[in-house]
């Protein structure tokens, strides 16, 4: 039980004949070998196999690639532009909002829809905003000031320090 | 983990979506929002051998004031109803209930007619249309019906929705000036399904006596459940402690909560207590 369907992923459509059962996740993976975003839960659970459908933040591994047909799809490979990384991976880098990194990409990617529809979030409104995507390394500290730095940046403003604060 | 084989078809109208379901008969199921129906596909609890997916059908998805009702399409989003300001400003009690549904991710695609339809005691909009009153409109072969809240939920999984019927609007009596409405669920995490939940709605005369009282309960009863005896103790008094705490004990001693990891029945029945007593006062402060 096969249907033949077209997504564009990060911007190249594609045409491809897939089983009804495939979910987005394998497709993205397995079929179009971009293995940026990872499997962890496969219950729906832990938010690190997050992409964009039509822009929204989706749990890939909970739609059926079938379901995508016409639409457009955006992992972390697609995040990063000819001009360099995206202020999102920048504050990643810049902050260490990620040790293992396993729950990065799904993590990036739902923080761009965050900041898409609320640039200037607060801090609860961003750990709110990350509820759905779970990190076994970082406590999160470092991911909310990740956030607060793609923020700033992608609204022009100036930088939040980039300094570790020690509890003595 | 990957679902059995089924076939699949995005029928782009209710009429075409009827006769797939009727064509493909006992085992087709309906895809909405998709995150209850595929967990239990990939778990294989579930194994339809059609699904007709519903999502590409235009005008099932709206909140609007209308006829003294307001409605919302079965594939309204959570959140939609989230970013919704007649609901913010009108019906906090769905704000209240959408933003403790799962995670951000999911509540883009979980949709109000799947979440009811699903039949689960532990979702929460079950509990929040028991006490808002809700009319379930449901499309089939014959044309349409309406089913009132009560008699929607027949048991684990199972509601007034039959096989071949798409369940497509649910509609609410527009609360008055005076109403309030307040929904709390107690979570172990963020995501969580309730511990326990209360859905309460209340409206007052310009004296302060309770004209109506809806109370509705998650995840402590195998179907959604009212808190009847607690809503008689409300409606026609002055709110006064007393009667806040009453209603409160009888909805925790009404409903039927089974021990799980969430807790064992004491600590459920008193989470029921609890909550109930804060959603009231919670109500009644919005009604003023
Ligand atoms: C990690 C996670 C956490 C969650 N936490 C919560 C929570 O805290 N609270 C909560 O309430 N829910 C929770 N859910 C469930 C989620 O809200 C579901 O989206 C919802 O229960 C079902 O809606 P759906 O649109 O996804 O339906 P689907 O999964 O598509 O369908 C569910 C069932 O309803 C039937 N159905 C759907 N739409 C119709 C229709 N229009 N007519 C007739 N039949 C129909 C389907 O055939 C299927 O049997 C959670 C889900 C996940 C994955
Ligand atoms: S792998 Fe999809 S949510 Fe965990
Ligand atoms: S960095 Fe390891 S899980 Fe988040």
């Amino acid at each position: 039980m096969k249907k033949e369907i077209t997504v564009t992923i990060n911007g190249t459509p594609q045409t491809l004949e897939v089983e009804n059962r495939l979910l987005l996740v394998h497709l993205i993976r397995e079929n179009v070998s971009l293995t940026g975003t990872h499997i962890g839960c496969d219950t729906s659970s832990c938010g690190a196999c997050t992409v964009l459908i039509d822009g929204k933040s989706a749990k890939s591994c909970t739609v059926l690639a079938v379901q995508a047909d016409g639409k457009e799809i955006t992992t972390v490979e697609g995040l990063a532009t000819a001009e360099g990384i995206h202020p999102i991976q920048e504050g990643f880098k810049e902050n260490h909002g990620l040790h293992c990194g396993f729950c990065t990409p799904g993590m990036m990617m739902r923080i761009k829809e965050l900041l898409e529809k609320n640039p200037n979030p607060t801090e609860e409104e961003i750990r709110w905003g990350i509820s759905g995507n779970l990190c076994r390394c970082t406590g999160y500290n470092n991911i909310v000031k990740a956030v607060q730095y793609a923020s700033a940046k992608m609204r022009g403003e100036e930088l939040p320090s980039t300094e570790p604060e020690f509890v003595s | 983990m990957i679902p059995e084989h089924f076939g699949y078809s995005a029928p782009s109208s209710i009429s075409e979506a009827l006769s797939l379901l009727k064509e493909h008969g006992e085992d087709a199921k309906i895809l909405a929002g998709g995150h209850s129906l595929l967990p239990m596909m990939k778990l294989r609890f579930a194994s339809p051998s059609h699904l007709v997916d519903i999502n590409n059908i235009p005008g099932l998805s709206y909140i609007k004031e209308e006829d003294g009702r307001l409605k919302i399409g079965a594939m309204t989003r959570e959140v939609d109803l989230e970013e919704s300001d007649v609901i913010s400003t009108r019906y906090p009690i769905f704000t209240d209930a959408s933003k403790l549904i799962a995670d951000p991710q999911v509540r883009n695609f979980g949709t109000v007619g799947g979440n009811i339809a699903h039949g689960d005691a532990a979702n929460d909009h079950p509990a929040v249309m028991i006490a808002l009153r809700a009319e379930v409109e449901i499309a089939g072969e014959n044309g349409s019906r309406t089913v009132p809240i009560d008699d929607f939920f027949y048991g684990f999984y199972m509601t007034a929705v039959q096989q071949g019927e798409i369940l497509t609007e649910i509609s609410i009596p527009s609360l008055g000036e005076r109403a309030g409405s307040a929904y709390h669920k107690a979570e172990r995490k963020v995501g969580d399904y309730a511990t326990a939940g209360v859905a309460v709605v209340i409206e007052v005369d310009a004296e302060g006596s309770c004209t109506k009282a809806g109370i509705g309960l998650t995840n402590v009863n195998p179907t959604p459940m009212r808190a009847a005896r607690s809503e008689e103790v409300l409606v026609g008094s002055k709110l006064t402690s007393e009667d806040i705490e009453k209603a409160a004990e009888y909805a925790a001693a009404d409903c039927s909560p089974s021990p799980d990891l969430r807790g064992d029945e004491e600590y459920k029945r008193h989470l029921v207590n609890v909550i109930t007593k804060r959603m009231i006062n919670k109500a009644i402060q919005r009604a003023s």
